[in-house]
């Protein structure tokens, strides 16, 4: 089935970050811990998604030329809508997450789907493709910080697994993110060869 | 689909003009909720660094002006009629990354009562724990973001002991105000993070600076209340 297929794929074989290396700039930033790594994948995921499906569902009705810039401003709307709904109702997540959730517009996962796939596919698997990817993100985003808070807080989920004075402050701060994206992938492809 | 000047002004303005229905429609759902959010973190807040009181320290707010034309906000916690301690949201711009802002409790005395920090963009594993270094131990314990291991013995961090040297809590900033060791005053800082240190004890001291402003003008005007009723009864 084709959109089993367009699920999976997101998940390992084509990742966002770990495949693909999009979207770095919140993927290094927010995964500080694994809890914040969660919140922004399916926050990313819920944009995707829903961004996808508008796309696809209006794309022959808009023309060639203003593409990206329309493709632009639906995907901002949700962000938006995202934001204010996080800050309402989550909003020490939103406090933790800070700049990132506005910065999901120029997220290119995000422009990078909607002019790949959902400008050429059906809204339903755009839906699927959309849903995959996002979850691929959030799996990437949870994995990376859930690493990064042991290795530098001794927690995972913000629960204490050793003494937080024996973590390797360096994980919590911007090297370490360098550090175990690029050992995870290391990994990752290790895996996929076999 | 073929881009000619009237489609593409036509299907922008569409979207565009659907785009802003929707957030228009969004924002409006989320306003209370959001107002609700931050009053409910700034509540909690009072509640941590005042004594127990049966006021509301939201609804009797005033502002006292500090040095640069800036303000902070106070808020008096009363219990019975009779003021239990004030809580102080202040700031400072003196940190490693900026911005810092505390609420801190004073008791009418001009001792701290506790504090929280509200909003900081320190370092991680670093600055970041103002937020429970200067309390005394055994209310850190509780929240255990800094306990003594062998760690600290190693690179010879103090212990803290009782948290005399440390925290902030059951002090009175005086007219220094509060001082880091290296500074000359009686604070230890945060280890490896002494800008932090300064700069979150800054942001208590210039509360406690507008605390002792607003109470000076409240017992000059008390004052001249009793002398003019003095003077009406002659």
């Amino acid at each position: 089935m084709d959109n089993v297929k367009n699920f999976t794929k997101g998940l390992i074989k084509e990742n966002p970050v770990f495949a693909l290396l999009l979207g770095m700039c919140p993927t290094l930033g927010v995964t500080t811990s694994a809890e914040n790594g969660l919140g922004m994948g399916l926050a990313t995921t819920f944009v995707l998604v829903m961004a996808n499906i508008v796309i696809s569902a209006v794309k022959n009705g808009i023309p060639d030329k203003v593409r990206i810039p329309a493709f632009i401003i639906i995907i901002a709307s949700f962000v938006t809508v995202v934001e204010l709904t996080m800050q309402a109702y989550l909003p020490s997540l939103f406090a933790s997450l800070g700049l990132f959730i506005p910065l999901i517009v120029v997220n290119c996962i995000v422009l990078g789907r909607a002019e790949a796939f959902a400008s050429k596919n059906n809204v339903i698997s755009s839906a699927i493709d959309g849903l995959g990817m996002g979850l691929g993100f959030s799996l990437a985003l949870t994995l990376l910080g859930a690493v990064r808070e042991f290795l530098g807080s001794g927690k995972v989920f913000g629960l204490q697994i050793y003494d937080t004075n024996y973590g390797m402050l360096v994980f919590v701060l911007a090297p370490g993110a360098f550090l175990v994206l690029g050992y995870l992938i290391l990994v990752i492809n290790r895996f996929k060869k076999a | 689909m073929e881009s000619t000047f009237k489609n593409m002004v036509l299907a922008l303005l569409i979207v565009t003009l659907v785009s802003s229905a929707i957030l228009g429609f969004v924002y409006e759902l989320t306003k209370q909720p959001i107002v609700d959010a931050q009053l409910k973190k700034k509540l909690e807040a009072i509640n941590k660094v005042v004594p127990p009181y049966n006021n509301n320290p939201n609804d009797e707010m005033y502002t006292i002006e500090v040095e640069g034309g800036e303000a902070v906000e106070a808020y008096p916690a009363k219990m019975d009629n009779k003021l239990v301690g004030t809580a102080i949201k202040t700031y400072t711009n003196k940190g490693f990354s900026g911005f810092i802002q505390v609420m801190v409790g004073f008791v009418p005395n001009g001792t701290v009562y506790n504090y929280q920090v509200l909003d900081h963009k320190e370092t991680p594993g670093l600055g970041s724990k103002m937020n429970d270094w200067f309390r005394p131990q055994e209310v850190v314990a509780e929240t255990a973001d800094v306990k003594f291991s062998i760690f600290d013995w190693l690179f010879g961090i103090k212990p803290g002991g009782d948290g005399d040297t440390k925290s902030i809590v059951n002090k009175t900033p005086g007219n220094k105000g509060f001082l880091v060791a290296k500074d000359g005053g009686e604070i230890d800082a945060i280890t490896a993070a002494t800008i932090s240190s300064r700069a979150f004890l800054d942001a208590i001291n210039r509360g406690y600076t507008a605390l002792q402003k607003s109470s000076q003008v409240a017992i000059k005007q008390d004052s001249t209340l009793v002398s003019t009723q003095l003077q009406g009864g002659e």
